[in-house]
C-alpha cells in the first residue's frame, strides 16, 4: 500500500513493487526516426556512416582517422560475398598507422582479451569525450513499436543491444 | 580469405573489449568510482543496410578498435612548439571538455581537418568529473603525478582524454596531409578581432581562423569576505577547478588539521565527503558550511536536501547549514571564520566552492554580446554567436528549444555542446536538442543521475520505493493479497489535487527512507527536470519525457516507466 504526503510545493509518493506492478498509462509521444534534430546512431537514415556517432570514439578523429575512414567506407559499401573483402589494403594501412601509435590504439591481445570475460562490461576506455548520447533504438525502432515500448527500461538496458563478439 | 580473416582475428580482441559495448549510464551500486557518460552501443544500424547478426558483428570487429582514449599514459610532453602557426581553419579558444569535443566532432566530419586549441593552461585537456571525486578515492600514493583512476567498471584511465601522442604540434598543423589536432598551451588569447577573423595571444602572436569556437569555461567565484581579508587568509584559500588545484589541496589536506568548505552544492559536497573519506585515516577534520538548509539546498527539495545532509554527515563532514561568513582573520596561523549569527569556526584551510564565473574576457574586443541573467555569451539554439564564432561549454548562454534560454556547468553539457559546436562549424546547423544530463555521488550510499532544469524553488512531484521491511505489522498484512486495494489507493492519492495533504499513515510504519525513486521537476505542469535517485540506467527515458514536453495528469504513472523497483 503506497501513501503520498505533501511538503509545501513539493509532493512525496510512497509506492511498492505492487503499487508500479500495473503498465503506465502515460502517453507518450511517438518518435521519428529521421529527426534530424536527434543524435543518430552508426547509420545515417541515408546511409553513409555517421563519424560522428559517439560510440566510433576517438577513431575517425585521431591520427589515423582518415585510415580508419577508408577502411571502413570500403567495408562498408562490399558487396562482397564476405564484406570488406577487396578492402584488404585500407585495413593494412589502418593497421600500420595504428601500430605507430600503441598508447592511443592498444595492440595487446592478451591484455585486452582476457581482461573482460563479459563483453558487456568491456567500456574498457568508455570515452568521457562521447557524451550522453541517446541509444539509437529510440530513433531507430520500426515505426511500428509504440512509442512506450521504444523507450522502455529493457530496450534501453544495453543487454539487448550487444552482439555476441 | 585467410587475410581476411587475419585482420579480423586481430581485431576481435579489441572488440570485446572495445568501448563500443560500453553501457549507457551504468552504475554499481555502492562502488563510488562515478561514472562516464557513455557512448553509444554499436551495433545499431539504424536504416543502414539490410544486415543480419553476422554485419553486425564485423561492424563490432571493426569499431572494435576503438580502444582509444589515454588507456596508457605516458609522461612525455607535449611536442615543443616552436613555431605557431599564422592561420588555422579551425581555432578552439579553450583546451578544456567542450573545446576537445569540438575538436573531435570536427575531425569526424570534416576529413583532414586542422584544428588548434589555445589553452592557458599547462596541459591538453582533461577531464573534470574525478578531480573531485575519483582521484581522491584511489589508492596510488602517486595519483597526484598519475592522475589516473578507476573507472566504475574497474578499469584505470587517465584524466586527459588523449596522450600527448594524440596530438600534433602547432608547427606541423599547417602542413599535416591528413590534418589533426594542435594545443598550444600556457597560452591565453586576449585579443578578438571579428572583422578580420583572428585573435592575439599574450605574447602578441597573431592567428587567423576561418572558424572558431570559443570555450573559455570560467573561473571559481571567490568570496569577497576572503577577498578582502588580505594575503594570509588568501594563501590559505583554494579555489578548486583544474588539475594544479587538486594536486595543491591534496598536499595541504594532508599536512593540516582542519580544513573548512565553504559551499553546499555539487563541487562543494562533493569535496566535503572526498575529504570526510579521508579524515579517518588522518585525523583531518572536515567542515562544510552553506547558507542554505542542507546539502544541495538549491538543487534538492528540502526533504532530500535534509536527508542527504545527514549522509554527508554520516561521511565525517561536520556541517554547518545556514551560514553565512562575516568575515575571516588569520590569528597564529589559524583561520577564525566569523559566522553572521555570531558563530566562530577555527580551521587551518579554506575550500571555496560557491560558484562559478563565466570566462567572457573576449566579449568586449570581440564585440559579443554577454547574457545579463545567466552570464556567459548568448548564443542561438545552435550554439552560434556570431559569423564564424561559436561558443560552447559552461561559458554559452544559449537557447535551448525545449527549456528555455540557460547555461550549464556540467561536463555532460560541455560534451554534448562542444560536440554540436563541432558539428555546426562543418556545416550542420542542429539546434540544441539532446539534453545532456548530470551526476553526483555523495558518499556510498547517495548517488543520483539528473537531467533539465533541477531547481529547487519548482514544485517536485517525487516518487519513491517503498523501503520494504520485513518486520512492520503493515507489511505483513499487505503480503496476504490485498494488492488490487493497494494499487487502487494509489490511483486515488495520486489522482487528487495537489494541494490537500492525505492523512497521516499508520503510526506502524517506519521513518520515510528515500532509498531510490525518482523526482520531476515541474513548470507549468510539464515536467523540466528529473532526477533518477539511486536508480540507474535510465536516462534514455527521462530524456524522452522532457523531450515530449507534455502536461502529465498523473506523475505516478509516469513513475511507473522507471522501474525504480528493479536492480
Amino acid at each position: 500500500m503506497s501513501y503520498c504526503k505533501q511538503e509545501g510545493k513539493d509532493r512525496i509518493i510512497f509506492v511498492t513493487k505492487e503499487d508500479h506492478e500495473a503498465p503506465s498509462n502515460a502517453e507518450l509521444i511517438a518518435d521519428d526516426p529521421n529527426d534530424p534534430y536527434e543524435e543518430q546512431g552508426l547509420i545515417l537514415p541515408n546511409g553513409d556512416i555517421n563519424w560522428n556517432c559517439p560510440c566510433l570514439g576517438g577513431m575517425a578523429s585521431g591520427p589515423c582517422g582518415s585510415q580508419f575512414k577508408e577502411a571502413f567506407s570500403c567495408f562498408h559499401e562490399s558487396k562482397e560475398e564476405l564484406k570488406g573483402s577487396e578492402c584488404i589494403d585500407n585495413f593494412r594501412d589502418m593497421q600500420e598507422c595504428m601500430q605507430r601509435y600503441p598508447e592511443l590504439y592498444p595492440q595487446d591481445e592478451d591484455k585486452e582479451g582476457s581482461s573482460q570475460a563479459e563483453p558487456g562490461s568491456g567500456s574498457v576506455s568508455a570515452d568521457p569525450a562521447e557524451g550522453s548520447a541517446s541509444p539509437p533504438e529510440t530513433d531507430s525502432t520500426a515505426a511500428a513499436s509504440t512509442p512506450e515500448s521504444a523507450i522502455s527500461p529493457d530496450s534501453t538496458s544495453p543487454t539487448d543491444n550487444r552482439t555476441a563478439s | 580469405m585467410l587475410k581476411c580473416r587475419t585482420v579480423w582475428k586481430k581485431l576481435a580482441p579489441l572488440a570485446r573489449a572495445s568501448s563500443t559495448l560500453c553501457r549507457q549510464n551504468v552504475r554499481r551500486a555502492g562502488l563510488n568510482n562515478g561514472k562516464m557518460p557513455s557512448c553509444v552501443p554499436a551495433g545499431h544500424m539504424s536504416t543502414g543496410p539490410a544486415g543480419g547478426g553476422r554485419e553486425n558483428q564485423m561492424y563490432f570487429l571493426l569499431v572494435g578498435v576503438t580502444c582509444v582514449g589515454g588507456g596508457v599514459y605516458v609522461r612525455d610532453s607535449l611536442p615543443a612548439s616552436l613555431q605557431f602557426p599564422s592561420h588555422t581553419p579551425y581555432l578552439l579558444i579553450g583546451g578544456g571538455t567542450a573545446s576537445f569535443a569540438a575538436a573531435r566532432s570536427i575531425r569526424a566530419r570534416d576529413p583532414g581537418a586542422k584544428v588548434l586549441i589555445v589553452t592557458d593552461e599547462p596541459v591538453p585537456p582533461y577531464m573534470r568529473p574525478p578531480l573531485s571525486k575519483e582521484l581522491w578515492f584511489s589508492d596510488d600514493p602517486s595519483v597526484t603525478e598519475t592522475l589516473r583512476f578507476k573507472q566504475w567498471n574497474g578499469k584505470e584511465r587517465s584524466i586527459y582524454f588523449q596522450p600527448p601522442s594524440f596530438y600534433i604540434s602547432a608547427e606541423e598543423l599547417d602542413g599535416a596531409e591528413n590534418g589533426g589536432v594542435a594545443v598550444l598551451t600556457s597560452k591565453t588569447v586576449v585579443h578578438m578581432d571579428v572583422r578580420g577573423n583572428k585573435i592575439k595571444l599574450d605574447d602578441n602572436t597573431e592567428i587567423s581562423y576561418d572558424k572558431c569556437l570559443i570555450a573559455t569555461g570560467g573561473v571559481p567565484r571567490s568570496l569577497q569576505v576572503i577577498e578582502r581579508a588580505g594575503e594570509e587568509v588568501m594563501k590559505r584559500t583554494t579555489l578548486f577547478r583544474k588539475v594544479e588545484d587538486f594536486k595543491s589541496l591534496d598536499k595541504v589536506s594532508r599536512n593540516i588539521k582542519s580544513i573548512t568548505i565553504i559551499g553546499g552544492g555539487f563541487l562543494g559536497s562533493e569535496l566535503a565527503c572526498a575529504l570526510g573519506r579521508r579524515s579517518t585515516e588522518c585525523d583531518l577534520e572536515v567542515i562544510q558550511m552553506f547558507p542554505e538548509k542542507g546539502n544541495m539546498g538549491k538543487v534538492l527539495p528540502e526533504y532530500l536536501s535534509n536527508w542527504t545532509t545527514e549522509k554527508v554527515k554520516k561521511e565525517g563532514v561536520k556541517v554547518i547549514s545556514e551560514a553565512l561568513v562575516k568575515s575571516v582573520v588569520c590569528k597564529d596561523e589559524k583561520l577564525e571564520i566569523q559566522l553572521k549569527d555570531g558563530r566562530l569556526v577555527k580551521t587551518d584551510h579554506i575550500v571555496a566552492a560557491v560558484g562559478l564565473e563565466p570566462n567572457v574576457d573576449l566579449a568586449k574586443s570581440a564585440g559579443l554580446e554577454v547574457d545579463s541573467d545567466f552570464g556567459g555569451f548568448r548564443v542561438n539554439a545552435e550554439l552560434q554567436a556570431r559569423s564564424n564564432i561559436w561558443v560552447a561549454g559552461d561559458a554559452a548562454c544559449f537557447y535551448d528549444i525545449r527549456l528555455g534560454r540557460r547555461r550549464v556547468e556540467h561536463h555532460d553539457h560541455a560534451v554534448v555542446s562542444g560536440r554540436l559546436a563541432g558539428e555546426n562549424m562543418t556545416g550542420a546547423n542542429k539546434p540544441y536538442w539532446h539534453q545532456s544530463m548530470f551526476w553526483s555521488d555523495l558518499g556510498p550510499d547517495v548517488g543520483y543521475e539528473a537531467i533539465g532544469i533541477v531547481d529547487s524553488s519548482l514544485p517536485t512531484v517525487g516518487v519513491f520505493a517503498k523501503a520494504t521491511s520485513k518486520d512492520t505489522p503493515k507489511a505483513a498484512t499487505e503480503k496476504s493479497g490485498t494488492g488490487i486495494r493497494s494499487e487502487s489507493e494509489t490511483e486515488d492519492t495520486a489522482v487528487s489535487p495537489v494541494a490537500s495533504p492525505t492523512p497521516a499513515p499508520p503510526a506502524v510504519l517506519q521513518k520515510d527512507e528515500y532509498g531510490k525513486g525518482v523526482i520531476f521537476y515541474l513548470r507549468d505542469k510539464v515536467v523540466v527536470g528529473i532526477i533518477l535517485w539511486n536508480v540507474f540506467n535510465r536516462m534514455p527515458v527521462a530524456r524522452k519525457i522532457i523531450k515530449d514536453g507534455e502536461q502529465h495528469v498523473d506523475l505516478n504513472e509516469v513513475a511507473k516507466l522507471f522501474n525504480i523497483h528493479d536492480d
